[in-house]
C-alpha cells in the first residue's frame, strides 16, 4: 500500500513561522467550517464515523472518547496535546511541531469545541525546549487572526519523565506533582485534570482532525484496514540507509517501510512500538502495520543480522527500570528483576531456572501493574524467548562453550 | 537567600506552579538549593517532602549543583546502535569527566540520558537546549567550544 499524507500534508510544505502560508493552503478552513456548519455533536459525529483511533499507542476511538468528554457534567473541561513524545525510536511528534505547528493548533481547537473546553494544553517535553519558541509564536499568530477567541492554549513544559507521555502520570505532573499514574477508573473523560472532564490526545491524532473535518469521515475512512482507519506516521531509526519520519496508509506491510523506503539491508529483527514494543523477526518482516496487528506509537527500529537480542531486551529492560515511576509494585520491582535475569544471560550467567522467571514475572507484570509502562515492559523478553530461545539457551551457565559475545 | 525569596513569590499559591518554580530555580541557580525547597513548601503551604519528591522525580532537574553547561549523550537504543559509546569516550576526553560528574571550572556537567527524539540523526545529544545530532568524535571539541 502507498504512501499518503494526510497528517505530514503541510510539513515542509508550509513556513512554520508564517501563519499566513498555513491558510494560503487550506488552514483554519476546517475551523471556519465547525463554526458556521457544525454543532459539538456533530463534530463529533464525523470524528466517531471517521474511525480515527488515538495515535500514542493505546488506539482508544477518538470520537467515542471525545463524545464521554462532552456528555459529562461540568462547565468546566480540558484539552490536552500530548506532546511528551517519549517513546523510545520515536520522532515523529518532534517532526511534526518542527514543521507545522498550525495544522495542530487547529486541531486543538475543534477539539476544544466539540468536547466544550475553554483550556488547553500542550505538554511539551524537555527534551523539546528548542521547539519551545516556535510553537509559542504560531499560537500566537493563531490568537492574533482571531481563531482562538474561545480558548486559552498554555504550554506546559515536561522536566524530564518518560512515563508522563502516560494520560494519568501526565496530568499529575501538569498539577505539579511527581508524574505518577492514577488508578483507574475514573477515567480522564470524566474526571482528568484538576478532576475535571479532559480529553487528552497525542499530537498526530490531533492533526488528522482538520482533514476530517474539511473532507468527511468517508473520505478518511476509505483508507485503512476494517478496525483502523487513515494512515500512521512512523519513525524508522537504526540499521537502516535511510533513517526519517514516512507516512503509510495503515495496513502496509512492515518490508515496505523497512527495507523498500528505509532502505535496510540484512535485517535481523524489528522493533515496533519502542522500548515496550514487539519483537519482529525478519521471517515476519511481511505483517501489516495496523492495530490489529502491530503498531504502538510508530516507533520502528530496525537491527540487522549483527545484533545480539540479548543485548537489545537488556538494554531495553534498564530503561524501563529507570523509567518506572515506582507507584505499583510490579512494574517497579518487576522490571528491576527482569534487568538481573536479562544481565545474567548477557553475560552468559544464565540459569535454567532463569526462563520459567522470566515468564512467571512477565505473567504478573502484565496482569497487575497499573500502567502500560509495566503492563508492556515484558512484550520484548516474551517475544525474544519465543523467536530467538535458542539465544538465551545459549547464554546458561551449565551449557558454557556456547556463544557469548 | 532574598533571591530565593523572590522566586519563590512568583503567582500565589497555587501547586500548578510547583514545577514551574522548580525549573526556574533550576535554570537561575544550575540546581534546586534545599533551602529553595523549603521556602517553596512554605510559600505554596505544601510539605517539604511533597516538594523534594517532585524536585527529585524529574531527570531535568537537580538537587546537586551542576555546571553551567549540562551535556546529555542519548544512550538509548536507537543512539546506541550508531555507537553513542564513542561520543560518550569522546566527550570523557574532552572534559576530562565522566557521566554524573562536573568539571572543576563549573562550566560543564555530562549526564547520559534516555531517548531524546533525534534517532533520525543518530548519535545524538543535548546541551542545554539545544540538539545536536549525527554526531561523530571529531566533532565534539568544536561544538563544546561554542559553550562559556
Amino acid at each position: 500500500m502507498p504512501e499518503k499524507r494526510i497528517v505530514l500534508k503541510n510539513c515542509e510544505v508550509v513556513d512554520p513561522e508564517s501563519i499566513t502560508t498555513y491558510m494560503d493552503r487550506d488552514g483554519f478552513q476546517a475551523w471556519q467550517k465547525v463554526l458556521d456548519e457544525m454543532t459539538p455533536e456533530q463534530v463529533i459525529e464525523e470524528v466517531k464515523a471517521s474511525g480515527l483511533r488515538g495515535r500514542g499507542g493505546a488506539g482508544f476511538p477518538c470520537g467515542l472518547k471525545w463524545g464521554l468528554a462532552r456528555e459529562a457534567p461540568g462547565d468546566e473541561k480540558y484539552v490536552i496535546c500530548n506532546a511528551d513524545e517519549g517513546e523510545v525510536g520515536t520522532f515523529k511528534d518532534r517532526y511534526i511541531l518542527e514543521n507545522d505547528p498550525f495544522t495542530l493548533i487547529e486541531g486543538i481547537a475543534i477539539a476544544a469545541y466539540a468536547v466544550g473546553a475553554k483550556r488547553g494544553y500542550i505538554y511539551l517535553r524537555a527534551e523539546y525546549y528548542h521547539l519551545l519558541d516556535s510553537l509559542m509564536k504560531a499560537i500566537g499568530q493563531a490568537r492574533e487572526k482571531g481563531f482562538l477567541e474561545y480558548l486559552d492554549i498554555d504550554i506546559h513544559e515536561g522536566a524530564g519523565a518518560y512515563v508522563c507521555g502516560e494520560e494519568s502520570a501526565l496530568m499529575d505532573s501538569i498539577e505539579g506533582r511527581r508524574g505518577e499514574v492514577r488508578y483507574r477508573p475514573p477515567f480522564p473523560p470524566t474526571k482528568g485534570l484538576w478532576g475535571k472532564p479532559t480529553i487528552i490526545n497525542n499530537v498526530e491524532t490531533l492533526m488528522n482532525i482538520p482533514q476530517i473535518i474539511l473532507n468527511g469521515a468517508d473520505w478518511f475512512n476509505q483508507v485503512g484496514t476494517e478496525r483502523s482507519k487513515g494512515t500512521k506516521v512512523f519513525s524508522v531509526s537504526g540499521d537502516v540507509e535511510k533513517p526519517g519520519v514516512y507516512e503509510l496508509v495503515l495496513g502496509s506491510q512492515l518490508r515496505e517501510l523497512v527495507m523498500d523506503l528505509a532502505s535496510a539491508k540484512k535485517v535481523k529483527m524489528v522493533q515496533v512500538g519502542g522500548a515496550t514494543g514487539r519483537i519482529i523477526p525478519y521471517a515476519m518482516i511481511d505483517t501489516p502495520l495496523s492495530f490489529e496487528t502491530i503498531l504502538g506509537a510508530g516507533a520502528v527500529t530496525v537491527f540487522d543480522e549483527s545484533r545480539d537480542i540479548i543485548d537489545v531486551v537488556y538494554r531495553s529492560m534498564e530503561f524501563l527500570a529507570e523509567e518506572s515511576c515506582g507507584k505499583c509494585a510490579p512494574c517497579r520491582e518487576g522490571t528491576e528483576a527482569m534487568v538481573e535475569i536479562l544481565e545474567r544471560f548477557s553475560k552468559g550467567e544464565g540459569m535454567e531456572k532463569d526462563i520459567g522467571l522470566l515468564e512467571e514475572l512477565s505473567n504478573a507484570m502484565m496482569l497487575s501493574s497499573l500502567c502500560g509502562l509495566g503492563q508492556a515492559a515484558p512484550i520484548p523478553v516474551m517475544d525474544s524467548l519465543q523467536y530467538f530461545g535458542d539465544d538465551y539457551e545459549s547464554r546458561i551457565k551449565q551449557k558454557q562453550g556456547g556463544v557469548v559475545k | 537567600m532574598d533571591k530565593i525569596q523572590e522566586e519563590t513569590t512568583f503567582q500565589g499559591k497555587n501547586n500548578e506552579n510547583l514545577l514551574a518554580l522548580l525549573k526556574r530555580a533550576q535554570n537561575k541557580f544550575g540546581y534546586v538549593p534545599e533551602e529553595f525547597i523549603a521556602e517553596v513548601a512554605q510559600s505554596l503551604d505544601i510539605s517539604i517532602s511533597e516538594v523534594y519528591g517532585v524536585a527529585t522525580f524529574y531527570s531535568f532537574l537537580s538537587t546537586k549543583p551542576l555546571g553551567r553547561n549540562v551535556i546529555r549523550i542519548c544512550k538509548s537504543l536507537p543512539c546506541f546502535l550508531k555507537n553513542c559509546q564513542m561520543i560518550i569516550k569522546a566527550v570523557e576526553e574532552e572534559l576530562g569527566i565522566k557521566p554524573g560528574e562536573t568539571t572543576l571550572d563549573g562550566k560543564f556537567s555530562f549526564e547520559l540520558t534516555n531517548c531524546i527524539g533525534a534517532c533520525d540523526k543518530a548519535p545524538a545529544m543535548l546541551i542545554n537546549n539545544d540538539m545536536h545530532g549525527n554526531l561523530t568524535p571529531g566533532k565534539i571539541s568544536q561544538i563544546l567550544k561554542a559553550y562559556n
